[in-house]
């Protein structure tokens, strides 16, 4: 049993719920064991590193100094978690006078960070931690040549590129494949969806996202596979919008990694999230997964 | 009269030291205005000074031009211009020092709605300990475009049908001990 | 101060420089000489401005005759200034060189304290008067000197090299792996700022370095072992098995022609074909082919083919040759092997090794060459001539994710690039987008005034991408290159039919492995490293050992050409001299206390250590020997001595040094 403490991160209660589900159904059947972070909070995310950079570092240095005391790797499924979290956590080690507040601070309201704690993305799990074998003995349905643009987004290859290329990343091709899926070219799968601009500057969050649509599908996608929250909730929520501003008619559902290798793994549809899903999947889905007892 | 020499007022000094002592801004004088940021940026074309440019002002002191900017407000965190960077300046960290310094120093700009939205993200965060979306996207669009949150309408309902706009918060438990860091925060310095 | 023995009484001399205001700015040098004046053997001590100066060595010397010095300390700057200067005034005296001591009260004292200079110089000076107390006289050797020298690397810097110091009259073992003489330059169409074409101002050089009767050419060689030291190397070079006999080869060139079996040629950076048995060029120095096994059927398919054995009249092939391994003996080495050019592929935004009509530089010289595999045109993928290029600079240096270093041809190759574009194609648009111009040697800045001239466009920003990807009419069947253009601050997508990439000249794939082979270091860019950036540019770390051209750093030819000639003068010195000195501060082994447990051996960092297994004790060679310290500190009898640093020697000195333990010292 491989165990980890668990920051699932605030929009996988709400807008990722289907994440939240899935992460939790596919790693109970790949015993892996994610203790969620007890009392955690926001990491601050972006946007409250735009709005000063003491509280944002301890913001996050606090979800690090609790998941300290666990002594466990910390892992999140999302992408911005991912790299706030490790964010402060270098900045902490880079900046000795930064490190100097936060202590004052965190000594003043009852916390204690040391910079021992390894923040790693879900998608590092299941590449690095979980052997190939031990998925591929998990599928019970493979997929029959369902064809997936893998997007990986920006914050989980950059900055930190430790873990796959930074602009060219590759890693997902494997996971993808076990389950029978056929991976697609996609040029732009490590471009930018529009992050948080898609609230305050729709626009050019849309433009962004139809570029990646239009990129998607003209390498011959059904469906998109993605691993961060929000670039789920661009592509799928707001595709409709895209399609009316540019007058295209792309109707591609855009999946969570871990919907994709649940289905793979014979779970049930509901326990997947799969009802949440703005772009309807089920069409795509029924064609390409072999019929069930 | 012809020949007049064109005067160029620089600004109070001090913003370049202001920049670099803030973490991630010290990279600001590695730059060798090649413009590869600028280049890679998405969404570039709709700031009024691309990054490369932004460097160019901070260096010559241009203090009210860089935070009254809408560059900040339109960068999407993407990275790209920081892993391209021939210097490796921290480009994507730097925008995110600018626009915490012009909360600082008060300066708003009224061409992009970020600055607003990211202060509804952190109020969100203060007041419930985890983001509420719902709470902070109606506290966002009544703050700043009201009419907008009505053209909204739709997408919110198509989300709450499918299940993913819990309409009440939740607060965290953790949020007691987050509002003490949050206030110990700003008196040893942070933006209020 | 232990009893000691002496030829005798020692009479020390004690001289402290005020450096200028170096050290007499923090450093109250009068009152250190009156505390030196008063210190036991100390016979005279004196300060003075700049005891380096004629009238300070001159000084020294009359102290010697009229008081009957026979020690000598001058504390001043860090020993590796001057202590060969002192020394060598010492000996014009009469006194052993090696009853010398230098103190340094500079770099070690009046350089990094305000408070406690001079306290601190007062305990430097008490611990170098007790050293020079102790110091026992030493003489240096003199060993003989071979007098060839090996090039290795038959490019432009080794021929240089080769053709100095053999028209000096002194034999040149020139080694060079591929078939022939050459290297990049060979390679290259014309050459900025003159224009002049590379291969007519190379192949006369390289046929007097192939009919030269004091250069020995191995080509398709390689060095395997280099043994020995200064004046003394003994290195052993593999001889590749050509399969052609050279004695009977006439280069008639039958035997290429008939040659049904291809592969990607080398010279032409694989946009041209080659044969299995082929010269890489046709001016090729020797002018005699090669056969390459890997394409050679008669080698994959044994025996089959041998057309060339056929066709050829003098009977030259020999399927039968084998590799030979030759002995030289040489008393200097100049390394000249060269850079390689980075493959931009890594970079993949770039797009070369993926969209057509991405060029790098040295695939573009080799189009834009008469003998290259177009005939001298520009042409794209499909055959048709481009209408518009542009030449993307700093593709891999001066950036923190490749290479820091800029790579210093580049810019004015690009310049050249353009200029050849314009003569070749009426009417063609070019862009030059750059950083910045660097146009800095004899003849560049008015080359690129020149450039201005003819109509080229200059872009100054950094290329983010190069695509295929349209998004207007006009960018359809087009590389389209996208930067800032920061004069402007405005983004441009430029549509072109060719991209020509300058990428970073770097260090050869095997530096690291040539490196260990010649005991040479690398710098951190990979390229071999110089002993002194400013004094010693071709000097290397081990003596004897010299590195020239771009296998020290990227330079143009003018420089290469002009570092080989530094190279070869500092090879004759050595060699014209006939006898090099060898340093008496060497470890000596007794080899009466030594167990032969061979610990010294490992440690030592220069390879002076050997086993004599029939006595089973440790040997030192002098002349290796750098007297480093390692194996007297390491052997575990205390078989080993350092000479000059005895342990008596050091242990008086730490003694002296920390006598007054009621005088504060600064904190080191």
């Amino acid at each position: 049993m491989k165990r980890y403490s668990y920051f699932p991160g605030c929009s996988l209660t709400a807008t990722a719920v289907a994440y939240g589900l899935s992460v939790e159904a596919v790693s109970e059947i790949l015993a892996i064991e994610l203790a969620e972070l007890e009392d955690w909070t926001c990491c601050g995310s972006t946007p409250y590193s735009c709005f000063d950079e003491l509280e944002s570092v301890c913001i996050a240095g606090r979800n690090l100094a609790l998941a300290e005391k666990t002594g466990l790797d910390l892992v999140t499924p999302c992408s911005a978690c991912y790299s706030t979290l490790k964010r402060a956590d270098s900045h902490l080690k880079a900046y000795p006078e930064l490190r100097s507040q936060v202590s004052e601070i965190f000594q003043a309201t009852g916390l204690e960070y040391q910079g021992k704690v390894k923040v790693r993305h879900l998608v590092d799990v299941l590449l690095n931690d979980v052997r190939p074998e031990e998925i591929e003995d998990k599928v019970v349905i493979p997929f029959d040549g369902l064809r997936v643009a893998p997007y990986y987004g920006c914050q989980l290859v950059r900055p930190d590129s430790s873990f796959d290329d930074p602009e060219y990343p590759q890693s997902l091709t494997r996971l993808i494949t076990i389950l029978g899926a056929e991976v697609t070219p996609f040029p732009l799968r490590s471009r930018c969806c529009g992050g948080t601009l898609i609230i305050s500057e729709t626009d050019v969050a849309v433009s962004m996202m139809r570029e990646l649509l239009e990129s998607a599908q003209s390498n011959g996608a059904e469906c998109i596979v993605t691993v961060c929250p929000l670039c789920q909730t661009n592509l799928d929520v707001y595709q409709g919008m895209v399609n009316s501003k540019f007058k295209t008619s792309y109707d591609l559902p855009v999946l969570f990694l871990t919907q994709l290798m649940g289905m793979a793994f014979g779970i049930e549809p509901g326990a997947l999230g799969l009802d949440r899903n703005v772009v309807s999947p089920g069409k795509v889905l029924a064609q390409h997964v072999a019929a069930r007892a | 009269m012809a020949n007049q020499a064109y005067q160029v007022t620089v600004e109070e000094d001090g913003f370049v030291d202001e920049v670099c002592s803030v973490p991630g801004g010290e990279c600001v004088n590695w730059c060798v205005q090649c413009g590869m940021c600028a280049a890679s940026c998405p969404s570039v074309s709709w700031m009024d000074h691309s990054p490369r440019k932004m460097i160019a002002l901070i260096r010559a002191e241009r203090r009210q031009d860089v935070l009254a900017s809408n560059s900040m407000g339109f960068c999407a965190s993407c990275y790209l211009c920081t892993v391209r960077c021939p210097k490796g300046v921290k480009v994507t960290e730097l925008m995110h020092v600018l626009e915490s310094l012009a909360v600082r120093h008060g300066v708003t700009n009224g061409r992009t709605a970020t600055p607003a939205m990211h202060r509804a993200f952190v109020e969100s965060v203060k007041s419930d300990g985890r983001i509420h979306e719902f709470g902070f996207m109606r506290r966002f669009y009544l703050k700043t475009n009201p009419l907008a949150a009505l053209k909204m309408i739709p997408l919110g309902l198509k989300m709450f049908s499918h299940g993913r706009l819990p309409l009440r918060a939740k607060k965290a438990g953790g949020t007691d001990q987050l509002r003490a860091i949050v206030k110990k925060a700003e008196a040893l310095g942070g933006a209020k | 101060m232990s009893q000691h023995e002496h030829d005798a009484e020692p009479r020390i001399g004690v001289y402290i420089c005020h450096c200028g205001s170096n050290i007499a700015g923090t450093v109250d040098v009068e009152r250190v000489a009156g505390f030196a004046q008063g210190l036991d053997s100390v016979a005279v001590a004196r300060d003075y401005k700049f005891m380096c100066s004629d009238p300070g060595q001159q000084m020294i010397k009359d102290d010697i005759k009229e008081l009957g010095l026979n020690r000598v300390v001058v504390a001043a700057c860090s020993p590796r200034m001057h202590e060969p200067t002192f020394r060598r005034v010492c000996q014009e005296a009469g006194v052993n060189p090696y009853l010398f001591h230098m103190a340094n009260i500079r770099e070690q004292c009046s350089w990094v304290h305000e408070e406690g200079a001079t306290e601190k110089a007062m305990a430097i000076i008490n611990a170098a008067v007790t050293r020079a107390y102790h110091l026992q006289p030493l003489e240096t050797r003199e060993v003989p000197v071979s007098p060839a020298t090996l090039v290795v690397g038959g490019g432009i810097a080794g021929i240089q090299a080769a053709l100095k110091i053999a028209d000096a009259g002194y034999k040149v073992y020139l080694v060079e792996r591929e078939p022939s003489i050459g290297g990049h330059m060979i390679q290259l169409d014309k050459t900025f700022p003159t224009l002049d074409c590379s291969a007519c101002i190379l192949t006369p050089k390289m046929a007097d370095t192939g009919s030269h009767p004091n250069i020995e050419l191995m080509t398709w060689s390689e060095v395997v072992d280099v043994q020995g030291y200064i004046g003394n190397f003994k290195v052993t070079i593999k001889k590749k098995p050509r399969y052609v006999d050279m004695d009977k080869c006439n280069s008639c060139g039958v035997c290429m022609e008939k040659c049904p079996w291809k592969a990607d040629s080398e010279f032409d950076v694989g946009l041209g074909k080659r044969k299995a048995i082929y010269t890489p060029f046709p001016q090729a120095v020797p002018n005699v082919p090669v056969i390459d096994t890997e394409h050679c059927v008669y080698f994959t398919r044994d025996g089959a083919c041998r057309a060339c054995e056929k066709f050829c009249d003098p009977d030259a092939i020999d399927f039968n040759q084998t590799e030979e391994l030759v002995d030289v003996d040489v008393g200097a080495i100049v390394v000249a092997t060269g850079y390689d050019l980075m493959d931009p592929s890594p970079i993949r935004e770039y797009g070369y090794g993926r969209l057509d009509n991405v060029l790098t530089s040295l695939e573009f010289e080799r189009m834009c060459s008469a003998t290259g595999p177009t005939g001298g045109e520009l042409k794209l993928k499909d055959g048709s001539t481009p209408q518009s290029a542009a030449i993307v600079h700093c593709v891999g240096s001066r950036d923190t994710n490749y290479h820091e270093y800029c790579s210093r041809v580049c810019c004015m190759y690009a310049l050249k690039y353009s200029h050849l574009i314009k003569e070749k194609v009426e009417g063609a648009d070019v862009y030059q987008i750059y950083i910045d111009m660097r146009c800095y040697g004899k003849g560049f800045e008015e080359f690129y005034q020149r450039l201005s001239d003819e109509g080229v466009n200059f872009i100054r920003g950094k290329v983010a991408q190069v695509t295929d990807r349209a998004i207007s009419d006009e960018e359809k069947g087009k590389l389209v290159v996208v930067c800032e253009n920061t004069l402007l601050g405005s983004m441009m997508r430029l549509p072109v039919d060719m991209v020509i990439l300058c990428p970073a000249m770097e260090a050869r794939s095997d530096a690291r492995e040539v490196a260990r082979q010649f005991n040479i270091n690398q710098g951190a860019d990979a390229f071999f490293l110089e002993r002194h950036a400013k004094l010693e540019p071709v000097a290397t770390a081990s003596d004897g050992i010299f590195v020239v051209g771009c296998a020290q750093g990227p330079k143009d030819i003018p420089d290469t050409v002009a570092q080989a000639g530094a190279g070869a003068a500092e090879a004759l010195a050595l060699i014209d001299a006939g006898v090099v000195v060898v340093d008496a501060a060497t470890a000596a082994v007794n080899a009466e206390l030594c167990s032969g447990c061979k610990t010294c051996l490992e440690l030592c960092p220069y390879g002076a250590i050997t086993f004599n297994e029939e006595d089973k004790v440790a040997e030192l060679s002098d002349v290796l020997c750098k007297g480093c310290g390692t194996c007297v500190a390491a052997c575990p009898a205390g078989a080993i001595t350092g000479r000059h640093f005895t342990d008596q020697q050091i242990m008086a000195e730490v003694e002296a040094l920390l006598a007054d333990a009621k005088r504060p010292l600064v904190a080191v």
